[in-house]
């Protein structure tokens, strides 16, 4: 049992990892992932430590993204309670600064999106400026539809992409 | 670059051919070819297309292939006549006969056409030209549209161009037929700037980390020819416009992570952040005369619509709102703007001075409302629309009555107006399959009147296009 989770946790870090990675790492990522079910999590841990502080370590100990419902920006109690816990991890780390990504589904027009993507960025910033973290270290953005992580016209893919991505800079 | 002919000249009777016709109507082409379209009211009440009516019977015409002597004229002559007759035929006005029917054959054609041997094959109208190589290595065309039935001719004109521009000729030549044949202006002679970007095969691949699609601000000529890149693809960029001048697009780019607003001229490629504003700014369009951007910028997470004076930097805040307030559009006389807003509950449209306030929404036929986009003539209103889960392109009146939806799909988003308001062209994103694969984008275009709608091939994947103004 815990090694199944290891292995997924692993899955989940390489695949994030791909979002991240420059294009020419991203066939060497890949081919990791395919093996993650066996061996990936025993070596990427011992090969790669979780630096704290660094993007890896939001990701896979805090969980660096929060989702929304559509064509909306407030938080649900699942997102308030992500960003508690950002919160804390950037007080534990207070060197870090970062940027709030907003993002949406392709069911909007674009303009529209990037102006939605700006709410949604907006929304976790002041969520987590009102939990006492310095707003002087958060930048927001939005990329609307232009970045999803999610492939597919479905609904799936599209509650994955309506989110708001925390970004170590 | 490009001459209309000097009056003097086109009085002349090209070279000697026509000769017995020259002595009959010397008076009329001693006026100048170019006003020709205004003798022979007779004839125009017969051959005259209504374009106004919902479905029209294309008009069948003969455009026979422009004489040349020599292999290189004769070489240009036929596509010249090929860009004609396909620039006629997209239109969905004009029915191009197949040039195999024709009887009478271009070196024939030294003379008056036959014009028997034309109604025959039933052409309404016939196209005819000549291409010939000066001695200065420019490229002259000239080209002569009859009236089959009445026996008239319609328009003749005549042009010097260098031999690369021949394309432009031919688009130009369309225009000259469309415009005496529908009293309306043409719109062949524009171009596309759009975003082209990574196709499902792989092709036109430009990506990077922050260009995940390989988006390239690209521009064409309206029949999807001469295409050319004009960002090398480091950086995500969306939503182009044209300026009035034509020289410059106003565009968003991502340039060093950062959204904002910029302009690029075509001719340095010299490109420039507009203003310096707190926030990421978005959906920029100049204003009709070219000094003014308006666009969007979004602050602490709220967008509202803004101007730029390009000359002064005079910055105004036009809306106040603690809704979405995005993609303005001028009207043509540039005292109001059309804008989406989701103020009242939902995305709608609103139109309000081009000072700001007196802000009144114009939609109210259900569904959200986006992208509005101020017909040239200024009495239509483009949008994309939303509703049941379905994306449209239509049409309303200013007021916001009227409305007529032209198109529907999965994805189709982004009217933009042919300069003339007869056309309009929009983009449709097909679905995307899990492994990626899929979500084809493209460009098309479609009559007012919801007819003819037809794809623009662009090599790469496509979308956010945007019209020219006829080129000066």
């Amino acid at each position: 049992m815990r090694f199944k989770i290891l292995g997924i946790l692993a899955a989940v870090t390489l695949i994030s990892a791909c979002e991240t990675a420059p294009e020419e790492d991203m066939a060497s990522t890949g081919d990791g992932a395919t093996t993650a079910s066996t061996t990936a999590a025993a070596t990427t841990a011992m090969v790669d430590p979780i630096t704290p502080g660094s993007q890896r370590d939001l990701m896979v100990n805090v969980g660096d993204r929060v989702y929304f419902d559509y064509d909306r920006f407030d938080l649900n109690d699942i997102s308030r309670a992500t960003l508690e816990k950002q919160a804390a991890w950037m007080k534990q780390n207070s060197g870090v600064m970062v940027t709030l990504e907003g993002h949406c589904d392709e069911r909007g027009t674009r303009e529209y999106n990037l102006a939605l993507g700006a709410r949604r960025a907006n929304s976790a910033k002041d969520y987590l400026v009102s939990l006492g973290v310095s707003a002087s270290r958060i930048n927001v953005s939005s990329y609307g539809e232009e970045r999803p992580v999610a492939m597919g016209s479905n609904d799936a893919a599209y509650a994955q992409n309506r989110r708001a991505e925390t970004v170590v800079r | 670059m490009l001459e209309p002919i000097q009056k003097k000249r086109t009085a002349m009777c090209f070279n000697a051919f026509y000769s017995t016709f020259c002595k009959r109507v010397l008076g009329v082409l001693a006026v100048g070819l170019i006003i020709v379209a205004s003798v022979s009211s007779n004839a125009v009440a017969e051959l005259n297309i209504d374009i106004t009516r919902g479905t029209v019977e294309p008009l069948p015409v003969a455009v026979a292939p422009f004489m040349g002597e020599q292999t290189e004229e004769i070489s240009y002559g036929r596509s010249i006549s090929d860009v004609v007759a396909a620039d006629l035929e997209r239109s969905g006005l004009f029915k191009p006969i197949d040039s195999n029917a024709f009887i009478q054959s271009p070196e024939d054609m030294n003379t008056l056409p036959r014009f028997g041997d034309w109604r025959i094959i039933n052409a309404q109208a016939l196209v005819q030209g000549r291409t010939q190589l000066v001695e200065d290595g420019r490229l002259r065309v000239e080209f002569r549209l009859w009236d089959v039935f009445a026996e008239q001719q319609l328009v003749g004109l005549a042009y010097f161009t260098v031999p690369e521009n021949w394309r432009r000729v031919a688009h130009i030549i369309a225009d000259a037929i469309y415009k005496r044949l529908t009293g309306e202006e043409g719109y062949f002679d524009t171009r596309i700037v759009y975003i082209a970007q990574q196709s499902e095969t792989g092709s036109c691949k430009a990506t990077t980390r922050l260009n995940p699609f390989g988006k390239r601000l690209s521009i064409m000529d309206q029949d999807g020819e001469n295409r050319r890149y004009l960002t090398d693809g480091s950086s995500l960029v969306l939503t182009p416009r044209f300026s009035p001048s034509q020289q410059e697009i106003t565009y968003m780019s991502y340039h060093g992570n950062v959204p904002r607003v910029y302009i690029f001229n075509i001719d340095s490629g010299h490109q420039e952040v507009v203003g310096d504003f707190p926030g990421m700014t978005f959906a920029p369009r100049f204003s009709h005369d070219g000094k003014t951007i308006i666009m969007s910028m979004a602050a602490d997470g709220n967008s509202d619509i803004y101007t730029q004076n390009l000359q002064t930097r005079e910055v105004a805040q036009l809306t106040k709102h603690s809704g979405i307030d995005t993609s303005p559009s001028f009207s043509p006389d540039g005292k109001f703007v059309v804008f989406n807003s989701d103020r009242g509950g939902s995305q709608q449209l609103y139109v309000m001075s081009s000072k700001g306030g007196s802000v009144r929404r114009i939609s109210h036929d259900g569904g959200r409302y986006a992208t509005p986009v101020w017909s040239p003539r200024g009495d239509m209103i483009a949008f994309t629309k939303m509703k049941g889960g379905r994306f449209f392109i239509g049409v309303m009146r200013a007021d916001g009555s009227g409305e007529r939806l032209l198109a529907e799909d999965f994805k189709i988003e982004a009217p933009t107006w042919a300069p003339n308001g007869r056309v309009l062209m929009f983009f449709r994103k097909e679905r995307t399959n899990e492994d990626g694969s899929g979500g084809r984008s493209r460009l098309f275009t479609i009559d007012l009147t919801g007819h003819n709608e037809r794809e623009v091939a662009t090599m790469c994947d496509a979308s956010d296009p945007a019209w020219s103004p006829i080129i000066p």
